[in-house]
């Protein structure tokens, strides 16, 4: 009866009215062979005193890393949530609605929406963006999907520095041979290699069979890509670009589009997502105008309505399962639009100068923490070349004991490359991988906190 | 009908849409702003290797004022299921519990991090184990995965193990067969997996035509796809047979688990033959829908696909404790991380707060609240098929459109001057003028009278003044609107008026 508030007086009557004398008389349709005669086997219900206090033990049965000083990061970042956010986020008339297919009462997600997509093109210079993927990693592989059918072409090709999860994930959708996923391994420095004799990224492209190179900037390891240079190897061949992307950086850095991507996606979890463990993300998608109707997802526009007053809507549907099926440019229907909502509240909040200020500050705090790791002795440089707010060093030990030690003096010291290869490789040297540590530093940490983990890591 | 303001006010009440966030603010105005640098600061640029933006991007500069009020006025044109009822058939519009949120919300879980060390994300991954185990005892299928983040990707995830099985059985398929009731999801994930779609008709009770489903079915078929009760709102009743029909041509069942709502704790999809389910985790188990998502389409699979899933998932050591596996013949990973955690945490919340009785007794009201709109509705409009129906049903607004000219969109609309959500309209696509109603079990006796009242006065309003209906809405925040001219000429984001900072 918890959340069923029909009385059992009124049962009755709903009983009589309907014509039969028992609910299960409603079931008699489903053949005796399958329905069930006994309850399931499930714990007792319980109140919500109970269960409150169930819940938080099982969230204290945690070490989150706000109890500990993480330098976390690998594709899920711990940016600073605005407070304004969760505000707006928690009013009813935003979470409780679904899909707004009645735009006539579902003006409030529609606009929201249609400044999301109008923030997004903003931070990647691109024309048009979607109203969500589920995250990163599917928009990526939505992306390579989309390019294959602008390219009327089925070979994509992946630079092996883009984030394994993302890699593997791409490779399991490619199982459905509606792409061919071609990999090379060649790294250099950190970078997708173009000029590594056959197997660089330049030989793989002879053939013009390609529909899309698709990259990651900051990649896996932190490092900006050559952008300008791999766009232009790629379009030479008539190619698309895909460039997978960090919005959070977007505020200061120059956006996809000025090399010419065709396609930017990414996590856009940073922006005003908590790391919930990972889910639920921020799937960004954008593009050109050229392409819009081979796009993903939804699209909110704006349009009028009877009176002539400024309205949104959801359009370009004819793309879309619900009215195409099996022509249509992807199955996608439940999007991620709380989380765009979310990430919109918090670009109003942060502003121009608010995000240019994130990033800086994460990127000269992460240059810095790699300048006090390295004078550790302990830690070394695998390569000298540019990055963002997260980098990869070598350490001189055992990765994992050096990282079960310092958990046990409350930091989360980066994430073991090795361990996150395990499903998918980057192509870098084995050796070196199991020795490499990716170290996140968002503007949230401070310098004291670096500099006391500087001193625990010199004195492993 | 509109109520009337018993005074003149002296400005005219916003309705509609004001400003966008970016025609708000000023270039100095603030909300949120970065820390101080407490490290020494070189040239950005230099350290980006000369990739800084030569020109900030075009977002809002405003104060937190601005942006609470400009939400509060968009919340405000907004209807959700706190606002009223939203019988959206197929669509599962319950209550969302509020401790549900609260949970979701522990510093304990929004801030772990994925890849923390497994001893440090215990209870995370105990509670991922529990409603893993839940899932499989509800739907009768023990392999679990909770990683698709929607029912869309649930379909095609199962599908995919599908293909693996065929695969692995050295029996490469071709052709998915789907009922011509089925939601867009289906076919499109179909295509996805790179498969053909066939679609099969349905009988003449709105059921699978079991005849044309076994012509169907070759050597080339891989899976057949059903949402049972059907989206008609009916449960087939041969869906044993249906099952050992597909078996029978070495294909497997898909069961698309939108409507499970229905019989929960009454029959299970392991228990009819299904080979595979989705679970919508944002109908069936509360979790709410968010304006679009996020969402959570977790797969239940038979013992023979559990190898196959995506990883990684949950387990539950012998010696204690918990961690994260692959399954060994994993197809692979469908998406980053585990899985929508946050919403697992809501759904786990809700099968908790319930247990086996709650959970029957919300199959029960859905069902006995459905059969209650439909005789209270069937006089007045006509309903094509089935005398008992399930959580929802189908009526037709064919009589209205032929006798009236009123059409179902025009009635849809009216009802939101009744202060009510419209059903889904025009879906499923047999049903001329469809009218789907799912009322749910958390609509109180009241409510559904209420609603009920209101499309018979509808039904009245067609007849004495279709006009009236035709021209509807009159209270919304905004009017009817222009879609056409939406998607003729595209305006899809908002451009500043000139380069560089506004």
């Amino acid at each position: 009866m918890r959340y069923t508030p029909v009385a059992c007086e009124q049962r009755e009557a709903m009983l009589r009215a309907v014509g039969v004398s028992s609910v299960d008389e409603l079931f008699e349709v489903v053949p005796a062979e399958v329905r069930l005669t006994a309850p399931l086997d499930l714990p007792d219900g319980i109140g919500e005193i109970e269960l409150a206090s169930h819940l938080s033990a099982l969230a204290s049965a945690n070490t989150p890393a706000q109890g500990l000083v993480s330098f976390l990061g690998a594709g899920c970042y711990d940016h600073y949530v605005p407070s304004v956010v969760d505000h707006v986020l928690t009013k009813p008339e935003f979470f409780t609605a679904y899909t707004p297919y009645q735009p006539e009462v579902s003006q409030g997600t529609l606009q929201a929406i249609y400044e999301y997509q109008s923030m997004i093109c903003a931070l990647t210079g691109m024309d048009v963006a979607n109203a969500s993927m589920y995250d990163g990693a599917t928009a990526f592989v939505e992306a390579a999907f989309m390019a294959a059918r602008v390219t009327k072409r089925h070979r994509v090709l992946c630079s092996p520095t883009v984030h394994p999860e993302w890699q593997n994930t791409l490779a399991t959708y490619a199982e459905s041979g509606v792409v061919e996923l071609a990999t090379f391994p060649a790294v250099e420095d950190g970078l997708t290699s173009l000029s590594d004799g056959a197997r660089g990224l330049a030989a793989q492209l002879v053939g013009g069979d390609v529909a899309a190179v698709l990259v990651q900037s900051p990649n896996f390891f932190g490092n900006l890509e050559d952008l300008a240079a791999i766009s232009r190897v790629a379009h030479e061949s008539g190619a698309l670009l895909v460039v997978a992307t960090d919005p959070v950086l977007l505020g200061i850095m120059e956006p996809p589009s000025a090399y010419g991507a065709d396609i930017v996606v990414g996590e856009g979890q940073g922006l005003g997502s908590g790391m919930s463990y990972g889910g639920p993300g921020l799937g960004i998608f954008a593009c050109r105008t050229a392409n819009v109707r081979q796009m993903p997802g939804r699209i909110v526009g704006r349009t009028v309505d009877v009176d002539g007053n400024r309205a949104f809507v959801l359009t370009l549907s004819t793309r879309e399962q619900h009215i195409r099926r099996e022509k249509a440019t992807s199955n996608i229907c439940s999007n991620h639009a709380l989380n765009a909502l979310a990430a919109g509240v918090a670009l109003a909040a942060l502003g121009q100068e608010g995000l240019a200020g994130i990033a800086r500050t994460s990127i000269a705090k992460a240059h810095y923490l790699r300048e006090r790791l390295i004078a550790t002795g302990r830690f070394s440089a695998p390569w000298d070349v540019p990055f963002g707010y997260e980098f990869a060093l070598s350490y001189d030990g055992d990765v994992g004991e050096m990282q079960d030690e310092l958990l046990s003096r409350g930091y989360l010291a980066g994430a073991s490359v090795a361990d996150i290869e395990a499903e998918w490789p980057t192509g870098v040297d084995e050796q070196l991988a199991e020795r490499l540590v990716l170290f996140a530093v968002t503007e949230k940490r401070t310098r004291a906190e670096m500099d006391a983990f500087a001193t625990e890591v010199a004195s492993l | 009908m509109t109520e009337r303001l018993d005074h003149t006010p002296s400005v005219a009440p916003v309705r509609g849409p004001r400003s966008l966030i970016f025609e708000l603010g000023a270039p100095e105005s603030r909300c949120v702003e970065a820390p101080a640098i407490d490290v020494p600061l070189a040239s950005v640029d230099a350290l980006l290797g000369g990739r800084a933006r030569t020109e900030p991007p075009a977002l809002p500069n405003v104060t937190e004022l601005e942006i609470m009020r400009h939400y509060a006025h968009l919340a405000s044109m907004n209807f959700g299921v706190d606002s009223g009822m939203y019988p959206l058939g197929s669509c599962t519009m319950k209550y969302n519990p509020r401790v549900n949120e609260d949970a979701a919300r522990l510093p304990g879980f929004t801030g772990l991090h994925p890849y923390q060390p497994e001893e440090t994300a215990q209870g995370a991954l105990e509670l991922m184990v529990g409603l893993s185990d839940a899932l499989a005892e509800i739907s009768g299928l023990p392999g679990i995965t909770l990683q698709p983040a929607a029912g869309a990707h649930g379909e095609l995830t199962a599908l995919m193990l599908f293909r693996a099985a065929h695969t692995a059985a050295g029996d490469p398929r071709k052709k998915v067969i789907v009922p011509d009731t089925a939601h867009g999801t289906n076919p499109a994930s179909v295509a996805m997996c790179g498969w053909e779609v066939v679609t099969i008709p349905s009988d003449a009770r709105g059921l699978v035509d079991v005849k044309a489903l076994k012509a169907a079915l070759d050597g080339d078929v891989a899976a057949f796809m059903l949402t049972n009760p059907n989206t008609v709102g009916l449960f087939d009743p041969q869906i044993l047979e249906i099952t050992e029909a597909v078996h029978a041509a070495g294909a497997f069942a898909y069961c698309d688990g939108a409507n499970l709502n229905a019989i929960l704790g009454k029959a299970r999809p392991g228990d009819m033959g299904f080979d595979a389910l989705h679970i919508n985790l944002h109908k069936t188990f509360s979790t709410p829908h968010g304006g679009g998502g996020p969402g959570a389409g977790p797969v239940c699979a038979t013992a023979e696909l559990a190898p196959y899933l995506p990883g990684p998932l949950p387990v539950a050591f012998e010696a204690g404790g918990f961690g994260l596996g692959w399954p060994e013949y994993s197809i692979g990973r469908v998406r980053s991380f585990y899985g929508n955690f946050g919403v697992i945490v809501r759904a786990y919340a809700y099968v908790r707060a319930l247990g086996a009785q709650g959970l029957t007794e919300v199959a029960e009201q859905a069902v006995l609240s459905a059969n209650y709109l439909k005789v209270r509705l069937q006089d007045a409009f006509d309903v094509p098929y089935g005398a008992t129906c399930m959580h929802e049903f189908v009526m037709s607004g064919g009589r209205q459109k032929r006798e009236h000219g009123v059409r179902t969109l025009d009635m849809a609309k009216r009802l939101l001057d009744y202060g009510f959500h419209p059903p889904t309209v025009y879906f499923p696509l047999l049903v001329d003028e469809a009218l789907m109603i799912e009322p749910t079990e958390t609509e109180p006796l009241a409510a559904l009278d209420a609603f009920a009242d209101a499309m018979l006065a509808i039904a009245r309003e067609a007849a004495d003044d279709p006009e009236l209906v035709k021209g509807a809405p009159y209270t919304t925040p905004v009017r009817r609107l222009d879609e056409a001219g939406a998607a003729r000429n595209p305006d899809l984001r908002w451009t500043p008026p000139s380069h560089g900072i506004r």
